[in-house]
């Protein structure tokens, strides 16, 4: 499945491993939350990098402690219409957690934008849709009446626009032009 | 009224340009219909009994003239003439071909309108009292809250995939017209014992087959917290919400399943970790919208019209229109029109569009070029002189607008039912007609009182049926349309839900059973004594024995 991260289709440079799997050597490694819960003790001597890989049902606190020594965290969708991943992605960035959230399961162009607004910044996607219909799909809207959300350049919360006078310096996590 | 200003105009052209393109994909098969269905829907669009049926908000029902005619011109190119005013205050056009619906969205953009979130699992058209600005009784006018909701729940991205849809209500007035109580989040504004104003917010109301009333969570939220504190119900719902069965996903469930108090907790932590400690932007957002719904210029006019009195004598079609279809305003020398859409034998909501034309007209002329579409599917004018009621009440008699039965038993709240609703198991609007039929003499309504009958043509409660004085609901047993009846429920401020009486009747046999059950009622009230508070003194057993008893 290609993975877009910052308006291109990139190769994963991660190694998913499964409940079961073997730690490497090193390098880029993803475990299933609930086993990372478990194995910290050891886990947290690992010499590469390590991800997580939520379920929708996990709890965004649960996570907290863990997300200072992560670099990856995966968020599915198991269906489009399933909006939990929304909400938790949002909890994960307010805790603040920077490094890259991926969406993975079922990614459509029409949800793309939304999801990037709270705080995605990777997407694995099917190859039904080529790149350029994503890059479409990103700019669909150009204004969001919600403050806090995740923008790039040439996107406008249209109440700090209008009270800018008011608004506070957006924080950094929302500066982050990282999504798409 | 609210205009919009360059931003909310881009946002509607952008969003009509997002649903051109969404259409043209579905049309060229590059999107399947699981796949458009939520993206149609999230713009009003059904897929209906016979065509493609279109939502249009009507936020907080508030329209001006100029609409108003838009929506006439919509009904007569792109529909068949009319429209279908909705209980949650739209109006739906029911015969809509999808390749135009790009081009109405377009045409609704125009005029500041749109049909965003009308349908689908997100959070749809903010509802009010239908007399706001304008009611007697009113603290202070609830539709800045109910725009500032509109501007911040549209296209919400954290919450445009909930687990089922989401209905928000908000009043200023202690009289509740706009059933906050049976909806997902009631507000209430209200004052306390300092003479400041806050809002009461309640949660889990509902209507469907698990009826519930709402539960307070906070008794007084400064109105600057409202976005951050929603915000955080809405977190909580869309992260713990049922998603296994839709019809235990609505949030009345999940705060039934969970306990009020440990939902208040939750909504409480969440509230705790908002990201904006601050509020000077939703404060100085709600000061701006808040001039837009400043009072029109009213004239300082005597309490009393020599002019309106006259007339009542001279015309007593007149008279009875101004007892039932005038309501108290909070000016001198004026008064609230309600033109009643439930003509005997009509279909309750319905207006043609040469109709809505004749409504916007007389706004213009006469009522500050404001309408209203109220909750029980009426057409309102709020801001009339008393002088100029005769001239309405003229216009509005050779138009079919001048029914005199505001609030009586003819104006009947009904869902469209089997006629053009799939998931319907009945129909509605002929049991609606035969009712109207039934008590066509104004008289015997007026002798028998105010009183709420509404209709819905299944379990899902689109007629509110659980919440009319007399609820009648349509099923189906082995292929035969039959009708159960309830009594007892409101969604007033004394919201309750009605009981069912007994064992269902036939089509034909419903307008004779609510026959009997007002004929009981008016042979027991007592003096100046309402249906619901008669039916609530009595309990249902009269009025059982009215229908039941052995002949």
């Amino acid at each position: 499945m290609p993975l877009l991260k910052n308006n291109a289709f990139i190769t994963d440079s991660w190694l998913h491993l499964g409940a079961e799997d073997a730690l490497p050597e090193g390098g880029n490694v993803t475990i299933p939350f609930s086993r990372l819960k478990n194995e910290w003790e050891s886990l947290a001597k690992f010499p590469g990098q390590l991800g997580a890989v939520l379920s929708n049902t996990d709890h965004a606190e649960d996570v907290a402690h863990f997300l200072p020594h992560l670099a990856l965290v995966v968020l599915p969708f198991p269906a489009f219409v399933d909006g939990r991943a929304y909400s938790i992605a949002r909890q994960i960035r307010l805790l603040g957690y920077r490094g890259e959230l991926r969406a993975t399961g079922n990614i459509l162009p029409d949800q793309f934008q939304y999801m990037a607004q709270v705080g995605f910044s990777s997407f694995e996607v099917s190859e039904r849709f080529p790149l350029e219909s994503w890059q479409q799909a990103s700019k669909q809207m150009s204004l969001a009446y919600q403050r806090g959300l995740y923008r790039r350049v040439g996107e406008a919360e249209v109440w700090s626009e209008r009270h800018a006078d008011t608004a506070p310096e957006p924080t950094p996590w929302e500066e982050q032009p990282h999504a798409g | 009224m609210y205009r919009y200003d360059e931003f909310d105009h881009q946002f509607v052209q952008e969003r009509t340009a997002q649903f051109r393109d969404q259409a043209n994909r579905r049309l060229s098969g590059a999107l399947t219909e699981d796949e458009f269905r939520p993206l149609r829907l999230m713009n009003g669009l059904y897929l209906q009994l016979h065509a493609y049926m279109l939502r249009v908000a009507i936020p907080y029902g508030t329209l001006s003239s100029k609409q108003m005619r838009q929506l006439a011109y919509i009904a007569d190119k792109w529909d068949r003439g009319y429209g279908h005013f909705t209980t949650r205050q739209n109006i739906q056009y029911n015969w809509i071909k999808l390749e135009d619906t790009a081009d109405i969205l377009a045409a609704l953009a125009e005029v500041e309108m749109h049909a965003i979130q009308t349908s689908g699992n997100c959070i749809r058209n903010v509802t009010t009292d239908h007399w706001a600005g304008a009611a007697a009784d009113e603290i202070a006018d609830p539709r800045p809250v109910g725009e500032l909701l509109r501007q911040w729940s549209s296209l919400h991205p954290e919450f445009s995939y909930l687990p089922r849809k989401f209905k928000i209500a908000v009043t200023g007035a202690p009289n509740d017209r706009a059933a906050v109580k049976v909806h997902d989040i009631g507000l209430r504004l209200h004052r306390n014992d300092a003479g400041a104003i806050g809002w009461e917010v309640m949660v889990g109301g509902g209507q469907g087959r698990t009826p519930m009333i709402a539960v307070t969570v906070r008794d007084f939220l400064p109105e600057k917290e409202l976005v951050a504190y929603i915000e955080a119900i809405m977190r909580v719902y869309n992260l713990y919400g049922r998603r296994d069965n839709k019809f235990k996903a609505r949030i009345k469930i999940l705060v039934h399943e969970i306990g009020a108090e440990k939902f208040k907790a939750e909504v409480e932590a969440e509230y705790e970790r908002r990201p904006e400690q601050t509020t000077h932007v939703e404060e100085k957002e709600l000061q701006r919208i808040a001039a837009y719904f400043a009072p029109p210029a009213f004239e300082k006019l005597s309490r009393f019209s020599p002019a309106f009195e006259e007339a009542k004598l001279l015309h007593p079609g007149f008279a009875r229109w101004a007892r039932n279809n005038l309501a108290a305003h909070r000016v001198d020398g004026y008064t609230i029109v309600n033109i009643s859409l439930k003509p005997e034998g009509g279909i309750p909501g319905d207006a043609t569009s040469d109709q809505m034309r004749l409504m916007a007209e007389l706004a213009e002329r006469y009522s500050h070029d404001e309408l209203r579409v109220s909750h029980p599917q009426n057409i309102i004018l709020p801001h009339v002189k008393k002088d100029d009621a005769l001239a309405i009440w003229q216009a509005l008699v050779p138009a079919e607008l001048a029914t005199a039965n505001y609030g009586l038993a003819g104006d009947i709240i009904a869902c469209p039912g089997m006629d053009y609703c799939s998931l319907a198991t009945a129909r509605s609007i002929p049991i609606s007609q035969a009712i109207s039929r039934k008590f066509a003499d104004l008289d015997v309504q007026e002798k028998i009182g105010p009183v709420k009958i509404n209709i819905s043509g299944c379990i899902n409660a689109c007629g509110h049926h659980h919440v009319g004085h007399i609820g009648i609901l349509g099923l189906d047993k082995k292929g035969e349309e039959f009708y159960q009846i309830t009594l007892g429920g409101s969604s007033a401020e004394n919201a309750s839900i009605g009981s069912i009486l007994g064992p269902g009747f036939a089509g034909h046999e419903v307008a004779d059973a609510i026959e009997k059950i007002l004929t009981t009622y008016v042979k027991l009230r007592q003096p100046g004594e309402e249906f619901l508070y008669a039916y609530r003194r009595l309990g249902p057993q009269p009025f059982k024995e009215a229908l039941y008893a052995a002949a």
